[in-house]
């Protein structure tokens, strides 16, 4: 206990930098991973293509992979400087956002065709057809994976604790200079992130419950 | 498939998709000129940077270093089956006693991260006095957390079979044991396969993280060679372009047999179909 009450502050800080990459990649990847997902089921064969072969690649490489191509590779291309904080970011949402686009995909998918058929008949555009009829009903079928997402999200940032980026993974190296107790640092920080991702869980299963039987 | 979102184009739209997908190309395109550019101007492809390749030491460390990641690859997967089938046994039990731990175990290891696991099991033990190498820490790692989402995969496998199938057993006098092992277990797990694989691809992917506790592993391989700046001049660009192809092939070769599976059970009748929907979605991420 004393190493959580000494160290209250630097928990606190981590923690609060951890919400912070999450809360910044959480919604760069919802809206790159809704634009992927839109690109999958679009008409034109090559921006499907452009899709899959994006998911593809992302999907099969691990994040830390990922990571380090970000913060260590692409430094020497001498495009733009980036901070590894903003590595971070960008290695997080790209990640995600291939994850992010096949449960979107596949909310999509759950869409009755009648839907998309009624809208033609309408006269609707594919865009506004997908914006305005299939993608607020698919989103809401999607919330109870989604939100599996994005727990998986908020784990992840824990990987930049390799990458010189502060936030609760590196609770432990703080705790080591100062010469504090490793080990129960460690439970206090797996702790942390069990407070965090339970109530994302209890979420999770109220919308699975309430929003299944809405169509 | 959701191909039904559009019509059948006609004279028109086949126009404007034919512009818009030379539109697209060209993006890509230019966006992979651009990328390929910037390796040409910053010289990565120059012969001292491409040197490392034809080093036999260099080469026979590639292939110890694939091995360690597939070795902690093999030995997590297997004990992360044997987890979640324990697990999965345990909260489908009809005794509170061994249901209630089970399901706090399952929930809890799942809702920590993969990486504070690993620096618990290496940096925080050894305190404890008990010294793992990073082996056994990234596997025991592994282990715990993908063997707590195997689990809830075994066990929703076992949840969507039709009600009919155990109530038919129970009728044919089988005790409970019998009813899991001769008639759920076999069907839940060829309806689960492509599942239990994919979660499989994930573990090979967390693999990497090996990397942050200084397990000699493909990706630390691919950074110390990478980072190698007296003798090749830091050729981190196309080491890490080696490095990502062995890994998205390897994961690639997973994936292409969850969906031969997964097409040979659609073919298959004795399998029953569970309605995706039943399953719920596990972050395989």
């Amino acid at each position: 206990m004393s190493v959580l009450t000494n160290n209250l502050d630097l928990f606190l800080r981590a923690f609060g930098q951890t919400l912070q990459l999450f809360a910044v990649s959480a919604v760069l990847s919802l809206v790159l991973g809704t634009l992927l997902a839109a690109l999958r089921v679009s008409p034109v064969p090559v921006f499907r293509g452009i899709g899959t072969g994006y998911v593809t690649v992302l999907r099969n490489t691990p994040l830390t992979l990922v990571f380090v191509f970000f913060v260590f590779a692409y430094p020497l291309l001498e495009i733009l400087k980036i901070s590894e904080y903003t590595a971070a970011l960008v290695a997080l949402s790209l990640y995600t956002a291939a994850f992010v686009c096949e449960v979107v995909r596949s909310g999509i998918n759950t869409v009755p065709v009648g839907q998309a058929e009624a809208s033609r008949a309408l006269g609707l555009t594919f865009t506004q057809m997908l914006g305005n009829v299939v993608l607020p009903q698919a989103l809401r079928s999607v919330v109870p994976p989604m939100t599996s997402t994005m727990i998986a999200l908020l784990k992840n940032t824990t990987v930049a604790s390799g990458f010189a980026v502060f936030q609760a993974g590196n609770i432990r190296e703080a705790l080591a200079d100062q010469g504090d107790d490793v080990l129960f640092g460690l439970i206090w920080v797996a702790i942390g992130f069990i407070i965090l991702v339970l109530p994302l869980t209890y979420v999770q299963q109220v919308f699975e419950k309430r929003w299944s039987v809405a169509r | 498939m959701s191909m039904v979102l559009f019509d059948v184009p006609g004279p028109k739209a086949r126009v404007r998709h034919k512009i818009m997908a030379v539109v697209g190309i060209a993006a890509v395109l230019a966006a992979i000129v651009y990328v390929v550019m910037r390796f040409i101007v910053t010289d990565q492809f120059s012969s001292r940077r491409l040197d490392w390749i034809n080093y036999k030491q260099i080469q026979l460390s590639l292939v110890d270093a694939i091995g360690n990641t597939l070795s902690a690859f093999a030995v997590g997967a297997v004990l992360a089956l044997a987890f979640g089938a324990i697990f999965a046994a345990a909260r489908l039990s009809d005794h509170a006693w061994v249901r209630t731990p089970a399901a706090v175990i399952v929930e809890v290891f799942r809702a920590i991260p993969l990486v504070i696991m690993m620096f618990f099991f290496y940096y925080g033990l050894p305190q404890a006095g008990i010294k793992l190498t990073a082996f056994t820490a990234v596997v025991v790692s592994l282990m715990l957390y993908n063997g707590s989402v195997l689990a809830e995969v075994f066990r929703a496998g076992i949840n969507s079979l039709p009600k009919g199938q155990s109530e038919a057993a129970y009728a044919l006098g089988m005790r409970k044991t019998q009813v899991m092992t001769f008639v759920l277990l076999p069907q839940a797990l060829r309806a689960m396969l492509p599942t239990i694989i994919s979660q499989l691809v994930v573990l090979l992917k967390d693999t990497a993280l090996g990397f942050l506790i200084t397990y000699e592993e493909l990706l630390r391989w691919g950074t110390r060679i990478g980072g190698d700046a007296p003798n090749f001049g830091r050729p981190m660009i196309s080491v890490m372009i080696v490095v990502a192809a062995i890994y998205i092939g390897l994961c690639l070769l997973l994936t292409w047999l969850a969906t031969y599976l997964e097409k040979r059970n659609r073919r298959n009748k004795k399998v029953i179909h569970v309605d995706a929907d039943d399953i719920p979605e596990m972050a395989s991420v």
